[in-house]
């Protein structure tokens, strides 16, 4: 923290929870502040670093060890990510009717990516924006106060949101595939009401596609808000709670433990919602 | 709540992990797994298999060791049987050779005495003869009294 500013507990929560931005403003690359009057065109490169930083953590674990798999006795390692495997494939299998070489390596994709992104949150909150804000105060002689760094990517709505729309436009493509394009709008636009009679169903065909649009568009959002909000929570508390003194030695403790908990839980719960929507998409009969 | 371009980056790298991890991490791991699930479930099915063959083969081995004691039985029986009936026999055999041996010692014993007493006859008619010529002092013409020693040599 830059000396003689002022330091209220307000403005060191908004520190840590604006993101490091990019942009191009005139032709130039500008960061953070500069970048307010970018609008759509802003990059968070924190979030962007983090997530595919883990990402390919994530490829590089699975990979060494898909590389070395033996079919024979299994070392500890490959014991571990085998664990991982099978509790994504049984799940698939028993979720998942449908023959698909796609839906169980994006469960597993989302599942390990997500929960990698989550741990950061374990990462006590000031370590790592407090690092970064030396590095740019030494390093490069910025402001530290102007150093941005959010270090779980999950808490940014960009990246959640990202994840609910690549899974919203395989829900669509699943459909399509599956039922055809005709089959689709039927599903949209016949159920939940429907009639035997030809006029009253097209009277009803209106009421239909926008409870079912709803339903449908329901699923993203929530895919998204509910990872994005569940961590945004934990770590606005893990910031308060730091922000506290001594005193969060003990808090800090609890409320890890129990977010342990709740970052495994939220990546199973965007895996499972994943593949529960993918086979509601795939499933004939509505 | 502030959507930027920092959400289509994260679009593409979802989809470049999804493809790299569809491509080159799943498949070689669930092969892995399922190809032990089946080495594994086939050791299981063989040593069930063992197991049955094993069973098996103990009452095949219990039912021949039944079968070679019977057989044993048997043939000790057998023997029994036949060693009382080649007892039996040379018993039998030893009792005619006894008869058989008594009746020649006794046939023989018969003639001895026959020819000692026909031998003694003849000497007793002989001694008789004698007697009687030194009794009569004369001799007795044997042809003329042949039939008179005859008698007297059957009476003796």
């Amino acid at each position: 923290m830059a000396a003689g500013e002022e330091l209220t507990l307000s403005s060191h929560i908004q520190h840590h929870l604006t993101n490091a931005k990019m942009c191009t403003v005139d032709g130039s690359v500008a960061f953070n502040k500069a970048c307010s009057e970018a609008g759509f065109w802003t990059w968070h490169v924190d979030t962007l670093a983090w997530s595919i930083g883990l990402g390919l953590l994530f490829l590089w674990i699975f990979r060494s060890a898909a590389k070395k798999a033996t079919t024979g006795v299994p070392g500890k390692f490959q014991c571990f990510i085998e664990m991982v495997v099978e509790m994504v494939a049984t799940n698939v299998k028993d979720t998942y009717h449908g023959k698909s070489k796609l839906i169980a390596p994006l469960a597993l994709t989302i599942f390990v990516w997500v929960f990698l992104m989550n741990l950061m949150d374990l990462i006590p909150v000031d370590f790592l924006p407090a690092f970064a804000g030396w590095v740019g105060a030494t390093g490069f002689g910025m402001d530290s106060h102007d150093v941005y760094m959010k270090i779980v990517p999950t808490t940014d709505v960009n990246l959640t949101a990202a994840l609910a729309i690549g899974v919203f436009i395989l829900m669509i493509g699943y459909s399509i595939r599956i039922k055809g394009v005709l089959g689709f709008i039927k599903e949209l636009t016949l159920h939940p009401f429907s009639s035997k009679s030809v006029p009253l169903q097209i009277i009803l065909i209106p009421a239909n596609l926008i409870l079912e649009t709803i339903a449908l568009v329901a699923k993203p959002f929530s895919l998204a808000l509910r990872l994005f909000g569940n961590l945004y929570a934990g770590e606005m508390i893990f910031i308060l709670i730091g922000a506290i003194g001594l005193a969060q030695l003990p808090l800090h403790f609890i409320w890890a433990a129990f977010h342990i908990l709740v970052i495994v839980l939220q990546a199973f719960v965007f895996m499972m919602l994943t593949i529960v929507y993918l086979s509601m998409a795939s499933s004939d009969n509505h | 709540m502030n959507l930027n371009a920092t959400l289509i980056g994260e679009l593409i790298a979802f989809a470049v992990f999804v493809l790299f991890c569809m491509k080159f991490v799943w498949p070689p791991l669930i092969n892995a797994i399922e190809a032990r699930q089946k080495k594994i479930a086939d050791g299981l099915a063989a040593s069930d298999r063992a197991e049955k063959d094993l069973a098996l083969a103990q009452d095949k081995a219990k039912d021949q060791l039944k079968e070679a004691k019977a057989q044993a039985a048997e043939i000790i029986e057998q023997a029994k049987k036949r060693e009382a009936k080649m007892i039996d026999e040379a018993v039998h055999k030893a009792n005619a050779e006894r008869e058989n041996i008594l009746a020649i010692g006794r046939a023989e014993l018969e003639a001895e005495r026959n020819r000692l007493r026909e031998e003694l006859r003849k000497q007793v008619a002989a001694l008789a003869v004698a007697g009687a010529e030194k009794i009569l002092q004369r001799s007795i013409d044997e042809a003329a009294h042949s039939d008179i020693l005859e008698k007297l040599v059957q009476e003796l």
